[in-house]
């Protein structure tokens, strides 16, 4: 079974009483209102359909832990309800409720008991946990003798070790060591395989990327976006630009290829066209052979007269990594004193070295070598193109590289 | 309150191993281990009984036991300690256990059923002591220990009704937790544990009655003492209060049930 989740008009607000007396009152005499009521959460609403795995995603303070608790149920929410089927695990902080002078052992049938599972059960699941956990003897020890990693790894083969209809990750991922990290990232993608549903809290976009078929922002304790990774990623990414300079607006559209467009930025500067040409002819190209000789070409207007412009471009795949990426503040060519209605040429001639897939070119004006001081114009996706092999061996991965088999084969037998 | 008790018993296996927990951790670090458990009350006993004996014995009518007073000490006692245990780790109870109420989700009932559950095994590895003790002192309690359980159920009821309360308010005026010991020091003192209700002025023996604990601490001596079964009137108002009070406890739970973990 897979585990259903609705939430409906969810908010939750801290209320200040002046004076506990008066809160006590409220229980007991229906009129008395709290003073102030302060709502770290209003109007949330989103479902989880069986099978579906969705990340939220938002800043500090944008209220995604307080989310996770009211659908958890360790606190109560002040107005709107939650609806679960199924068995929810949450991984919300690992190692709640581990005793320093119980074994792991110990423990486990402690923290295990706490999640509502019987003796019989965790006997059952001992060995595994064991095994997950990789500690060797220590698991013996008493728990205070171990380090925070080993606590963690403990904590998260006892929250993973029965197969939950909701699973609920709190970035607990990020601690422990990376192999152990690897280890349970894979736990939790053959959840997502077995069909169980996921709830995915993270600021490692890349493993939101990943693993979610769908992902929420949150801001201010509101859904800001709810779709798929790559559009709120993206918004997600012009959005953190946008407040470091205040008065941005984001657009975004998806265009008919699939890929998702997004632009931001203060516009005293703007991308006025992007081509991909062949480099000999000149020729617009929508495809590239792998190792043709290409260029980008791309025109900027200026609309004020700015102190300096750096140009970035970066290159991604179809799964949002980028395969590369630079900009003239690097390469020492920072276009100085840029004035009003000029209009700039970039020209960015290279080799191919692509593998064979769609890629796009996101370019970003900026005023210095990162785009949270002034950001001109971010646009993500504005050229994609299309890279095949005709006239190479067939190779896979992302990049050419200018490899070659040498075989070496020892004669024998023949004189 | 029918879900509260059947969650009660879907966490049983975290409510039986905390209580195991509890009493193990409290004391593996210790040489003496468990024998602590004991070894606090009785040695009370034994600082009244060497102190006040002397002053105290000749008020202990018909019986001919050299340490009658030691005997009503223990039997006091045995029924004072579960009471006041009860009373004082529930006060603290949700403040205490703050990590796991903000961090997990987990029936709030289990909570004091650890609390009554740890409190009910020391209680009779206490008894079993007093009970020992009663042996080497030549005195052999009769058939009205089979009464005993019954006082017990009342004690734990009335200690849990004002636990709860005061539990739940300490979450929110953190004052409730300095204030409670105070009082239980003075309702130990306006209890007859340590000495004899006959030993108060008349005119000053009316407000003994006002003490719900009065008749349990009687119904102990009465059982473990003299052997006679205890006067159950009063007890069967004492349980009426429990009750009542264990009510009251479960409205300001649910009150504050929104608000707590908030505030912890």
């Amino acid at each position: 079974m897979s585990g259903e989740l609705q939430v409906v008009g969810l908010g939750k607000a801290y209320r200040r009483w002046g004076g506990e007396l008066r809160r006590i009152a409220s229980w007991f005499v229906s009129g008395i209102a709290p003073r102030e009521e302060n709502w770290v959460l209003k109007d949330v609403s989103f479902s989880i359909a069986p099978g579906e795995a969705v990340g939220i995603i938002g800043q500090n303070g944008a209220g995604k832990s307080t989310l996770l608790k009211l659908i958890t149920g360790t606190t109560q929410p002040t107005a709107g309800h939650v609806t679960l089927r199924g068995r929810v695990a949450a991984i919300l902080e690992l190692g709640m409720g581990f005793n320093g002078d119980l074994t792991a052992r110990e423990n486990v049938y402690h923290s295990a008991g706490l999640m509502g599972y019987s003796w019989e059960d965790i006997d059952r699941a001992m060995p595994e946990i064991e095994a997950f956990a990789e500690i060797g003897q220590y698991f013996e020890q008493p728990m205070r003798t171990y380090s925070s990693g080993m606590q963690m790894r403990v904590a998260f083969s006892v929250a993973t070790a029965f197969r939950p209809d909701l699973l609920i990750v709190d970035e607990a991922l990020s601690v422990g060591d990376s192999y152990f990290q690897h280890k349970s990232f894979d736990r939790i993608r053959q959840f997502r395989e077995q069909g169980v549903s996921i709830m995915f809290v993270s600021h490692s976009l890349s493993d939101v990327r990943t693993l979610c078929d769908r992902v929420i922002l949150m801001d201010k304790g509101r859904i800001l976006k709810d779709g798929q990774p790559d559009e709120v990623v993206d918004y997600y990414n012009a959005m953190i630009t946008e407040k470091e300079n205040a008065k941005l607006t984001v657009e975004q559209r998806r265009e008919k290829n699939g890929w998702l467009l997004t632009r931001s930025g203060s516009g005293e500067a703007r991308v006025e066209n992007l081509r991909l040409l062949d480099e000999e002819r000149g020729t617009e190209l929508a495809v590239v052979n792998v190792g043709q000789r290409v260029e980008l070409r791309l025109e900027v207007k200026v609309h004020q007269d700015l102190p300096r412009l750096v140009l970035g471009y970066m290159i991604r795949d179809k799964q949002g990594h980028v395969i590369w990426g630079t900009n003239t503040w690097h390469t020492g060519q920072v276009v100085e004193a840029p004035r009003n209605g000029e209009t700039i040429m970039f020209r960015l001639p290279f080799t191919c070295a692509l593998g064979p897939g769609s890629y796009s070119v996101s370019p970003a004006l900026v005023s210095t070598d990162t785009h949270l001081a002034d950001n001109y114009e971010w646009v993500d996706n504005l050229l994609v193109f299309d890279v095949i092999n005709a006239d190479r061996p067939f190779f896979i991965g992302s990049s050419s590289i200018d490899a070659q088999f040498v075989i070496e084969r020892e004669r024998s037998g023949v004189s | 309150m029918f879900g509260m008790l059947s969650s009660a018993w879907r966490y049983r296996f975290f409510i039986s191993s905390s209580i195991r927990t509890e009493l193990r951790t409290k004391f593996v670090r210790s040489r003496l281990g468990g024998l602590w458990m004991l070894l606090n009350p009785l040695a009370q006993v034994l600082i009244f009984a060497f102190v006040l004996s002397a002053v105290l014995s000749a008020k202990l009518p018909g019986i001919n036991n050299r340490y009658a007073y030691a005997i009503y000490l223990m039997a006091g006692t045995l029924g004072w300690s579960l009471f006041s245990e009860i009373v004082s780790r529930c006060v603290t109870m949700f403040v205490d256990n703050a990590n796991i109420l903000k961090k997990l989700a987990f029936p709030r009932i289990a909570l004091p059923c650890i609390v009554v559950g740890s409190a009910v095994v020391n209680n009779v590895l206490l008894f079993l002591a007093v009970l020992l003790i009663f042996g080497f002192l030549g005195h052999v309690p009769g058939l009205a220990l089979l009464a005993l359980p019954l006082i017990m159920v009342v004690t734990i009821a009335l200690a849990l009704g004002f636990g709860l309360m005061l539990g739940v308010l300490n979450v929110f005026i953190r004052d409730v937790g300095q204030v409670v010991p105070v009082v239980m020091q003075f309702l130990y003192w306006f209890t007859p544990v340590v000495y004899m209700a006959n030993i108060i002025p008349k005119e000053f023996r009316a407000w003994l009655s006002l003490n719900p604990l009065v008749p349990i601490v009687t119904a102990y001596h009465d059982i473990l003492l003299y052997d006679r079964m205890p006067d159950l009137g009063p007890l069967l108002s004492v349980m009426a209060l429990a009750v009542v009070l264990l009510l009251i406890s479960l409205v300001i739970f649910r009150k504050a049930n929104a608000e707590m973990v908030d505030q912890l």
